[in-house]
């Protein structure tokens, strides 16, 4: 039995039954890494040792019948989350030697929930990409096609789910970081409201935007992730205080009577023909569970990249300044006096793309361009927040496809920047209005490449998300591959 | 031209970056194409809306004044690349 393919539900039921054990499903996991990361290259790190004893204190739990959400189900971590006593490095040089005296708060509301810790996924540096490729340690390769990206910035954390090497995993999300490297990985991965989770212990990239979330291989899997991961934090200034219904309640119901927006402006020249089809299928498909789809417009969605590229690299250059060699991570050596040693250590420490960001970040705040930049974003941003109030008068969820394209070549888009950010196109718009997303997956391409399908919900709608993707998915009956690795 | 190789190196010391020759001018390129990217905000009138700096409304957070535990001095020195006593180490500062 191979423990790593199945989900945390199947897992769980086979627990209590007594026909798995949490040991037996963490070696199942390991000797799948054994096998296929050299290939895929999804962890920063490995944790076994520590996973190892951590299954077997699970086991004794069990024994005694004390069983919780997530006793057993071997996870990994985004390594942007910080984990006491474990490098975390943001894939960056920067903070190739930092150990976190902390944990971040959804880290220890997984190991309250009983979840063993794999390892820590790799990442673009910084969570500043859309491929996996600018992590500092060497690009992960798309579990379906290794010649191929496996999106990003969590592209570790998509990929360790699409190859089972995990069950499930953690990712952030600050303009599609969960959600593109979930389609293009054939899992589902979803992005909560903004303050929905606590981002305490995330490093941070642009705080205004960024927000934890799970990848799963199912919906039902989504829900119980989510009952771990949501709630109020004091820790968290940011986080909302507001009742946390049962995500796991909205699985398996139905959608009948639903409005399902379909936005024009999302479905625009460049997108690929196989997207298109995959897409207009998945409507089909929601027509034909009960709900009924209606022309919506987001006038402002051909403005989110540009906003994004304002405010995102603008609150990147301000969250960066604490990397500086005084206090953890890198320092230059060979210098003389502080100012040199700031920007010796930064400009050796920071990646390109890291370094374009804060470059383009400080430039908008700078005297005399922040009316142009910074705070013309700000205000085009608030037309595209008004653009969804708008658009959830007339319906329940909105529904888009996710990428335009489905997974790129490792180095197609290294080159030209502009491009590897338009790839965000149809995911940045929910992180600018603080609005929950979600990809499903919706089929695959003629190469058999994953293909996915995006629903975005008003805040803390995530329940509606995880009930529109369960009808979905239950009515879809997406033929389940594997990737043959 | 959007932005000069010379704004390019002032910015990069507002940001406190070394950069070596060859990344200036690939930057200076990359920068321009971004920023005429940006300009097409200047298509919509902004003049009168509010700008939004957070999509959830939050007001200030606040708690109890009470003393809780952090995690001290040794921790905090743990990452620190040059330590002297209980204090971070740096190159002098004047001369």
């Amino acid at each position: 039995m191979h423990f790593n393919q199945l989900t945390i539900h199947e897992l769980q039921k086979k627990i209590k039954e007594g026909s798995a054990t949490a040991t037996q499903i963490t070696e199942s996991v390991f000797s799948r890494i054994d096998a296929v990361e050299e290939r895929v290259h999804s962890y920063i790190r490995l944790m076994k040792e520590g996973a190892l004893a951590d299954a077997a204190k699970a086991d004794e739990d069990i024994q005694k019948g004390d069983i919780k959400p997530l006793t057993g189900i071997p996870v990994a971590l985004k390594d942007i989350l910080c984990t006491k006593g474990t490098l975390t490095t943001c894939g960056s040089r920067i903070l190739h030697n930092f150990i976190p005296p902390y944990n971040a708060t959804v880290v220890e509301k997984l190991k309250a929930a009983g979840a063993i810790f794999v390892g820590k996924a790799n990442m673009d540096e910084f969570a500043m990409g859309s491929s996996t490729e600018t992590s500092c340690f060497g690009p992960t390769r798309n579990p379906w096609d290794l010649e191929r990206i496996p999106g990003g910035s969590s592209g570790g954390s998509a990929a360790a789910v699409a190859a089972d090497e995990c069950i499930a995993s953690l990712g952030s999300d600050t303009g599609g970081s969960i959600r593109q490297p979930a389609a293009l990985c054939g899992v589902i991965g979803m992005k909560p409201t903004y303050g929905r989770v606590s981002r305490f212990g995330l490093i941070a990239f642009a705080s205004s935007l960024d927000q934890i979330g799970p990848f799963t291989k199912d919906v039902e899997d989504c829900a119980i992730m989510m009952n771990v991961l949501a709630g109020y934090d004091p820790k968290e200034s940011t986080s909302v205080d507001m009742a946390v219904p049962d995500y796991r309640e909205f699985v398996g119901r139905d959608i009948k009577g639903w409005k399902i927006g379909i936005p024009k402006e999302y479905f625009i020249e460049g997108i690929d023909p196989e997207v298109t089809a995959a897409i207009k299928k998945a409507i089909s498909v929601i027509e034909q569970s009960g709900g009924q789809c209606v022309d919506i417009s987001l006038p402002h969605t051909q403005y989110c990249v540009a906003v994004y590229y304002i405010i995102a690299p603008a609150e990147a250059s301000s969250n960066l300044a604490r990397y500086d060699g005084v206090r953890y991570g890198f320092r230059a050596t060979d210098v003389r006096e502080l100012l040199e040693m700031y920007k010796k250590s930064r400009g050796q420490g920071f990646g390109a793309e890291v370094k374009r960001r804060v470059m383009i970040g400080t430039y908008a705040l700078s005297a005399g361009y922040y009316d142009a930049y910074y705070k013309k974003g700000s205000q085009v941003r608030a037309l595209i927040k008004k653009d969804f109030e708008e658009a959830f008068k007339q319906c329940d969820v909105i529904l888009t496809p996710t990428t335009p394209t489905p997974a790129f070549k490792i180095g197609e888009k290294t080159d030209d920047p502009l491009q590897m950010y338009l790839s965000d196109v149809f995911t940045i718009s929910a992180n600018l209005a603080g609005i929950p997303g979600v990809s499903v997956p919706c089929g695959y391409s003629s190469g058999g490449l994953p293909i996915g399908l995006q629903f975005l919900a008003g805040h803390f709608e995530e329940g509606k998300l995880i009930q529109v993707s369960s009808a979905y998915e239950t009515n879809a009956k997406i033929e389940k591959r594997r990737p043959a690795l | 031209m959007k932005i000069s190789p010379q704004e390019v190196e002032y910015v990069a010391h507002l940001a406190r970056l070394e950069l070596a020759e060859e990344e200036k001018g690939k930057l200076t390129a990359q920068l321009n194409n971004i920023l005429i990217y940006i300009d097409k905000l200047n298509e919509l009138d902004t003049g009168s809306v509010t700008p939004l700096s957070h999509a959830i409304a939050v007001t200030n957070a606040f708690r109890e004044d009470t003393v809780e535990d952090s995690i001290g001095t040794e921790s905090s020195l743990a990452n620190a690349p040059d330590i002297r006593g209980d204090f971070f180490r740096v190159p002098k500062v004047i001369d």
